[in-house]
């Protein structure tokens, strides 16, 4: 299959430059981690960040240094405490005379309503959100706005459109027609509202798996500029149905990133020191992989009928 | 006085539960409040919808979920949704009666703050910020807050204003609440590790029950200001052994939260 399949080396250098914004979406699962490490292996520079939730994939990304700002909505690790190497570089006491990241912030249905409006082209969208809070003052482009049809005032925020999505799936034909299963977050919202879109799937199937479930796709081969094959590319994240989380790695992270040089050691021996996803999970090894795995619950089938 | 049989974390767990009896649709936090919604489903509110930020309304989880978008709240719910979807069609509609929050500050009237630590733009800890909370706290008809006494916590002012509680009173609560087309009533309950806080007509935090084995001087002891007490002050009801039987068996097995 030939079509817009490529391998991550290329499609990260051919499609993330030094500068752009860049958002690897996919809350809590599906969450590009190859693809967010194959960006730190080619020294990437000057990105801005978007994720709702930065998560564990954003900490090491900013620990390797390619961003200068980050725009999000929650700042944890989900179920442990915080992002650390990420404190470092927004608190003054560790900063000291670094150069702090720029941050962007708002709330969940903020950051959900900004893809949205970039997807549907609008200048903006309206939100009942954000009253009598503190976050329009942190962040002034969270703005009143009246209602034209009454005295209503409700809250807006701007359309966010990424030079670049990455989106993990579970799988896509060679033109980039991708399926989902499982928590959707906001990926479709923040495909639709990049320029350019790299989907990373689990697997590469025929047209005509997509074709026997179309209700499932949730991103067409129309706005997808390449199809990265990588299985387990999500880990430590999860992939429903694939793999489970890896609750472990989550709560070794904290005391690796809490020290900076840990933090290195972890990207050169896990990220520079590997040429990508199949010898990550070599070096993770079979037991890990095999204890990730979940038993089985398909869905029933259900009848497109046929009408020809 | 003797050992009371189970920790602060286990009572709070419980009283967060049973304040969600004649409840229906809930939107589960992560941490303590999972656990609470999913005893109050096995024990006093057996029809409680669970409803996920990640996406899931009607989750039925065959085991804790380890954080807000767990596989297990998936296989099993009764739909998956996109987020937008979520905020706007079930959120922002009025379709969740209860939202659960939990801060890093609290001040008497229920405003939350789970942003900074210090000024915003030096703050001394950056808390992970609003995620969900804000749009929780102005669209869910309660809020349920559980959260740890101490004086750090329970400050006479925040921080930071991530989530509005009842802002400066009950009454300016109201008119703004009004105006703004708010779905929220605001807070109804603060459930801590010593006792349940309910809101008075004022609007500010009036401790109801105290749980058993707390005492009135560690109550001051970890509020910045003082508190107002009920006249008909309570006893909060000591977990039964079937609760604390779900929790530790079922809900909580290896103690991640409740030691």
């Amino acid at each position: 299959m030939p079509g817009k399949v490529a391998s991550m080396r290329d499609a990260v250098a051919d499609l993330v430059r030094d500068g752009d914004t860049v958002a690897i979406e996919g809350f809590t699962h599906l969450i590009g981690f190859s693809a967010g490490h194959e960006i730190i292996r080619q020294r990437k520079r000057d990105l801005v960040l978007a994720r709702m939730t930065p998560d564990l994939i954003y900490d090491q990304m900013i620990a390797g240094g390619v961003a200068r700002k980050l725009i999000f909505s929650w700042l944890g690790n989900p179920g442990v405490g915080g992002l650390n190497a990420i404190r470092r570089r927004i608190e003054p006491a560790s900063v000291g005379e670094g150069t702090a990241l720029e941050i962007e912030e708002y709330s969940h249905f903020g950051m959900v309503s900004r893809y949205t409006a970039g997807a549907a082209n609008l200048p903006f969208m309206p939100l009942r959100s954000y009253f009598e809070t503190d976050l329009p003052k942190a962040n002034p482009l969270i703005r009143e706005i009246r209602s034209p049809y009454s005295d209503e005032v409700v809250y807006a925020v701007p359309p966010l459109n990424p030079d670049v999505t990455v989106i993990h799936a579970q799988r896509a034909d060679a033109n980039g027609d991708t399926q989902i299963w499982g928590l959707l977050g906001c990926q479709k919202e923040a495909a639709f509202a990049a320029d350019r879109v790299i989907v990373v799937v689990e697997e590469l199937v025929e047209e005509s798996v997509i074709r026997a479930d179309p209700n499932r796709t949730v991103i067409p081969g129309l706005i997808v500029d390449a199809v990265v094959v990588d299985p387990f590319g999500a880990h430590p994240s999860y992939v429903q149905g694939a793999y489970d989380r890896d609750n472990r790695f989550y709560l070794d992270w904290d005391p690796i990133s809490r020290d900076e040089v840990k933090t290195q050691a972890w990207l050169r021996d896990w990220v520079y020191g590997l040429d990508g996803r199949e010898a990550y999970v070599q070096k993770l090894g079979e037991e890990r992989v095999a204890s990730l795995r979940p038993g089985s619950a398909p869905s029933g089938p259900v009848d497109y009928g046929d009408y020809r | 006085m003797s050992e009371p049989g189970f920790s602060k974390s286990e009572m709070m767990i419980v009283a967060a539960a049973r304040e969600l009896a004649g409840q229906h649709v809930c939107f589960v936090g992560v941490g303590l409040p999972n656990i609470a919604v999913n005893l109050a489903k096995r024990t006093v509110a057996p029809d409680l919808e669970l409803v996920y930020e990640a996406g899931v309304f009607g989750a039925r989880p065959a085991r804790l979920p380890l954080s807000i978008g767990d596989p297990t709240i998936v296989t099993g719910a009764t739909a998956v949704v996109s987020m937008f979807e979520l905020f706007a069609f079930y959120l922002q509609r009025g379709l969740i009666d209860v939202g659960f929050l939990g801060a890093a500050q609290i001040d008497r009237f229920g405003n939350l703050n789970s942003t900074v630590i210090g000024p915003y733009d030096a703050p001394k800890t950056r808390l992970p910020g609003s995620g969900g909370a804000c749009e929780i706290a102005i669209n869910a008809r309660n809020v349920f807050v559980i959260m740890r006494q101490s004086s750090r916590s329970f400050v006479e002012t925040i921080d930071f204003r991530t989530s509005p509680g009842n802002l400066g009173g009950a009454e300016q609560a109201e008119r703004i609440r009004r105006a703004g087309g708010w779905r929220g009533r605001g807070p109804s309950v603060v459930v801590t590790d010593l006792g349940i806080w309910h809101f008075d007509e004022t609007g500010e935090m009036r401790l109801d029950s105290l749980h058993p084995g707390a005492t009135l001087d560690e109550v001051r002891a970890t509020i910045a200001w003082v508190p107002k007490i009920s006249p008909d002050l309570g006893i909060t009801p000591a977990p039964s052994a079937e609760e604390l039987r779900l929790v530790r068996e079922e809900l909580d097995p290896e103690g991640v939260y409740t030691t």
